[in-house]
């Protein structure tokens, strides 16, 4: 694994992440996927809590955001990151299927969106865009 | 088929909840997380899903009382319990979840009441099986590896 990647993230041999989802069942089941997948991750339950993370100066190499959330939606904190100059690949995870839906939360700044549930496959699609 | 006869009535039982359509696939992306580490991984989850649903249950059952009904906040309600059911691969649940979701969008009153009863239902009934299913996999004790549906 690259030092400094591409989209960003710490000065490290290891993957991190960061999963953004007020849905316990959710959290409990990405982090456990990025966990087998050898990525150090942490989780918060909302926009702002991810926003107020990266204020505190960490940084990953992966996000998961989940659009609707409570406090701060998906949408806003991938904005509010961009604007803070985050660069890591954020990666909208949803269940919001319908095209209008899924743009409003592309043109808000990810690198790539996935249904829910996430699954192994689509999680290593979402990490093989950050190596490519 | 294993040998081992409570693992065999483990088996059967695992199979019919996809044959039945209680399960999908994802309940089996679930079991592929479960390991040496983390050999509950499955039970763990599911336990914390009824746990967590049962606020959201509670919140559609108030607002179904309210008159008139709020139909985006009880769509709003019904779209964080689906999603929680899909990431088990709660199917039947999920589905029922899906024709709310309809009624909501119809502003359909009495469709919504119907089809939380009936969503009610199934949730309880997956409960129940699941329950047994874990017990048994306690007694069993722990497989090698899942068996994937056909």
């Amino acid at each position: 694994m690259a030092a400094q990647g591409r989209h960003g993230g710490r000065k490290s041999n290891k993957m991190t992440a960061l999963v953004v989802d007020d849905n316990m069942v959710n959290q409990t089941i990405h982090h456990r996927l990025l966990d087998n997948l050898g990525i150090e991750n942490e989780a918060v339950s909302n926009g702002k809590e991810a926003v107020d993370i990266h204020c505190s100066g960490k940084t990953f190499d992966l996000i998961l955001m989940d659009m609707d959330m409570p406090v701060m939606n998906g949408i806003e904190a991938t904005r509010k990151l961009r604007e803070m100059g985050i660069r890591s690949m954020i990666a909208g995870v949803s269940t919001r299927s319908m095209e209008r839906e899924v743009q409003e939360f592309m043109e808000a700044g990810l690198d790539d969106y996935q249904v829910k549930p996430l699954t192994v496959s689509k999680l290593i699609s979402i990490i093989h865009k950050i190596n490519g | 088929m294993d040998r081992n006869p409570l693992r065999r009535q483990l088996q059967i039982m695992r199979k019919s909840f996809f044959d039945q359509g209680y399960l999908d696939e994802q309940f089996v992306q679930l079991e592929e997380l479960q390991d040496e580490a983390n050999p509950n991984f499955v039970e763990e989850v599911v336990t914390l899903y009824y746990r967590d649903s049962a606020r959201l249950i509670l919140s559609i059952e108030q607002a179904l009382e309210r008159k008139p009904f709020d139909f985006n906040k009880l769509d709003a309600h019904m779209h964080q319990f689906k999603g929680s059911s899909s990431s088990i691969g709660a199917k039947k649940v999920k589905a029922e979840s899906t024709q709310f979701r309809e009624y909501c969008k119809s502003r359909n009153r009495e469709g919504c009441t119907r089809c939380f009863q009936q969503l009610k239902k199934e949730y309880a009934t997956l409960r129940k099986k699941l329950e047994a299913y874990f017990q048994l996999a306690r007694q069993a004790g722990p497989m090698e590896t899942a068996c994937r549906p056909k």
